[in-house]
């Protein structure tokens, strides 16, 4: 009786075996990348911003967190400054920079600049800038080094388990609530022995009922 | 098999009847695909089946489009109609496995004319049942949140939860019915290529066949792997119906919360599993004329099978009528009498009526061996064991602790509609695989073929 396949049939088989495999392995090869990857959740990231506003100039002046992101210790949204903030110091120093051009004429109609936002979670994420920096949670824990970025980028991926990993291992994280606005804190003394201790003084609870976030 | 060659010390009707030696039977179950026109039930049984499987895309694309609110399902009873359909369902398979795995580890050679059938009724009502579960879901598209995956929000599903075991008891079930079934049919996909007439056919038949020559060394691989299957599957047949009923009897509802569940829903999904079977087996011998391998002792066998596990089942509603007694507690003893006397009362008569007294007549052998009454029964079982899920799911759930939250559950017409669209895909299912595969394992009803046995000389 005559073959129904060639002899190469055998072969395609086999390869197409091995070829599935493979095929599912790259499947989630790039599920990873793609769920995970800094690129696709926008991290080092740059955008398009109303004004070429450098932190990394800002912060090296010596200019606090608090100047501009007045609210941060008493609200859960940080805040960004008004136009007017620039001005306290825009209008005596860099007063006809071309770069400032679109903060003057922000002041002068008298409509406040778009800035394009970076840094952010889903609207279903309860989430309270106050709590964290009154429990000794560092700025450049989520930020990063802010005093390092022209333009601002986001600097960790800000996914849930980022969230958790913290939740979960607060001692890991937390410094003292006088470093919290310092820009490449080092602990003074270990922070196997500093963590523990600082989050029983400041009461830090691991926080990771579903609805500590999802409210 | 022994049974082939040993005369029956209890004098029994063989398994399949005299007359057949191993190229009659080879004819006559590939034939079928292979030659045969469908008959005009094939048509009819088809036609519906699809007809119904359309209203399952209807009532699918419908409950996508407007949310969960087209069902009836509502606070107190949030699982209506799709968990009694899913625990239907799911129950009714596991026929399909105890036939295939546990007979075949104890040389029930009977086993042979049915096991392909009831191994493809076992895939199919799992396709329907899987469904379900999905289907419930407030956010469907979420339902890959079920698997332990590494997500991106460092959570994994809730282990201690038995809606999570749920779903890798299902999953593993539907995967080992599916090998189980796909390495049986692999000597009978070579017979159906090497049989075919026309190249396409042959083609399509030598592929699937994996390149099956028959040959020793494959045949003895073939047989471990088979056994090996059959040893993997045994334990199924308890676990999975077992998981399902952890589903209940973990939650602290008046009438989930007991400790008879897991035999008494393994029972449960042989007894149905089976009275499906015969529902399928009984037409599908008429039609294709296979009353000579699908015998009467294969009914009757299967009429006792039915019988034993429905006593099992009745002794689980009559111990559940004592401990909730004996338990003193005013909850269970409520629910007891909830069920029977409640708003939903009939439906526990029906119940009692179906699974307990119908299945009374299979005790005497006339009953056994009429077949119309067998497939009467059958179907009565069939419903009867649908009543009792949802004894167990909507009117356990309707009236629990405090009188307040009390509420009805009303199917809407789509409850229905999905229902009856999961037949649809199930019918569908089925007669396709009666046309295109062996409905009877070819290789296997060769060696029930009673060659060597016959009075008149034989072969």
């Amino acid at each position: 009786m005559a073959q129904v396949f060639h002899r190469a049939a055998n072969t395609v088989a086999r390869a197409s075996i091995a070829g599935l495999i493979l095929l599912l392995v790259l499947a989630s090869g790039l599920l990873w990348v793609f769920f995970r990857g800094a690129y696709t959740q926008s991290v080092e990231v740059i955008k398009d911003q109303p004004a070429q506003f450098s932190h990394k100039h800002h912060v090296n002046l010596g200019i606090d967190c608090r100047y501009c992101h007045t609210t941060v210790e008493t609200s859960a949204f940080a805040g960004l400054p008004p136009t007017e903030t620039c001005m306290s110091c825009h209008s005596q120093i860099w007063t006809h920079a071309d770069m400032l051009e679109p903060v003057r004429a922000s002041l002068a109609e008298n409509r406040p600049l778009q800035w394009t936002r970076v840094n952010w979670v889903p609207d279903y994420v309860y989430f309270n800038h106050s709590i964290h920096i009154n429990k000794g949670i560092g700025c450049e824990s989520c930020h990063g080094r802010v005093d390092r970025m022209p333009l601002v980028w986001r600097a960790k991926t800000l996914l849930m388990e980022f969230c958790l990993e913290c939740h979960r291992n607060p001692e890991k994280h937390i410094r003292p609530r006088e470093e919290v606005f310092t820009m490449g804190y080092q602990p003074k003394q270990s922070q196997s022995t500093l963590g523990p201790k600082l989050v029983a003084e400041y009461q830090v609870r691991k926080l990771t009922d579903c609805y500590t976030c999802h409210r | 098999m022994q049974e082939s060659t040993h005369p029956d010390p209890l004098g029994r009707p063989p398994v399949i009847e005299a007359g057949h030696d191993y190229s009659t039977v080879t004819g006559k179950i590939s034939d079928i695909v292979l030659r045969q026109s469908a008959p005009k039930a094939w048509f009819f049984g088809f036609g519906v089946g699809f007809l119904l499987l359309m209203l399952l895309n209807l009532s699918i694309s419908w409950l996508f489009v407007k949310g969960i609110g087209v069902w009836g399902v509502n606070v107190p009873v949030a699982w209506g109609f799709a968990i009694v359909n899913f625990v239907w369902w799911i129950g009714i398979g596991h026929a399909g496995t105890l036939i295939s795995a546990i007979l075949l580890i104890l040389h029930q050679s009977w086993r042979t004319s049915i096991n392909r059938f009831a191994e493809a009724m076992t895939l199919f009502a799992v396709a329907c049942a899987g469904m379900f579960p999905l289907l419930h879901l407030g956010r469907p598209y979420f339902f890959y949140w079920l698997f332990p995956y590494p997500s991106t929000y460092d959570v994994w599903p809730q282990f201690r939860s038995p809606l999570v075991w749920d779903v890798f008891a299902v999953s593993t079930y539907a995967t080992v019915s599916l090998l189980f079934w796909f390495v049986g049919l692999l000597p009978d996909l070579a017979t159906l290529r090497d049989r075919a007439i026309s190249r396409p056919v042959k083609m399509i038949y030598g592929a699937l066949a994996m390149g099956w020559r028959g040959s020793a060394r494959h045949w003895h691989r073939y047989q471990m792997a088979y056994l090996l299957l059959g040893g993997l599957a045994t334990p199924l047949v308890v676990s999975v119906h077992t998981v399902v009923s952890f589903d209940f009897a973990v939650g602290v509802v008046p009438g989930w919360h007991t400790t008879i569940f897991p035999p008494y829903f393994v029972a449960g999904a042989i007894f149905s599993g089976f009275a499906m079977v015969l529902t399928l087996v009984i037409p599908a011998r008429k039609w294709y004329h296979l009353e000579d391998v699908i015998t009467m002792r294969h009914l009757d066998n299967m009429a006792k099978v039915m019988l034993a596990t429905g006593l099992i089942v009745a002794y689980g509603y009559f111990m559940e009528l004592y401990t909730s007694w004996y338990s003193g507690n005013i909850f269970e003893m409520f629910t007891s009498w909830n069920r029977a006397f409640g708003p939903y009362g009939y439906i526990y008569w029906i119940l009692i009526f179906c699974n307990i007294l119908s299945p009374q007549v299979l005790w005497s052998s006339k009953a056994r061996t009429n077949v119309p009454l067998l497939f009467v029964v059958s179907l009565i079982i069939n419903v009867g064991m649908w009543m009792e899920r949802f004894m167990i799911v909507v009117v356990s759930l309707h009236r629990d602790f405090v009188p307040g939250a009390w509420g009805m559950y009303v199917p809407t017409f789509w409850d229905f509609a999905t229902f009856a669209g999961t037949i649809g895909l199930f019918l569908s299912l089925l007669f396709l695989f009666v046309r295109g595969l062996p409905m009877i394992s070819i290789s296997e009803l060769r060696e029930l073929a009673p060659v060597g046995r016959t009075a008149e000389g034989g072969e």
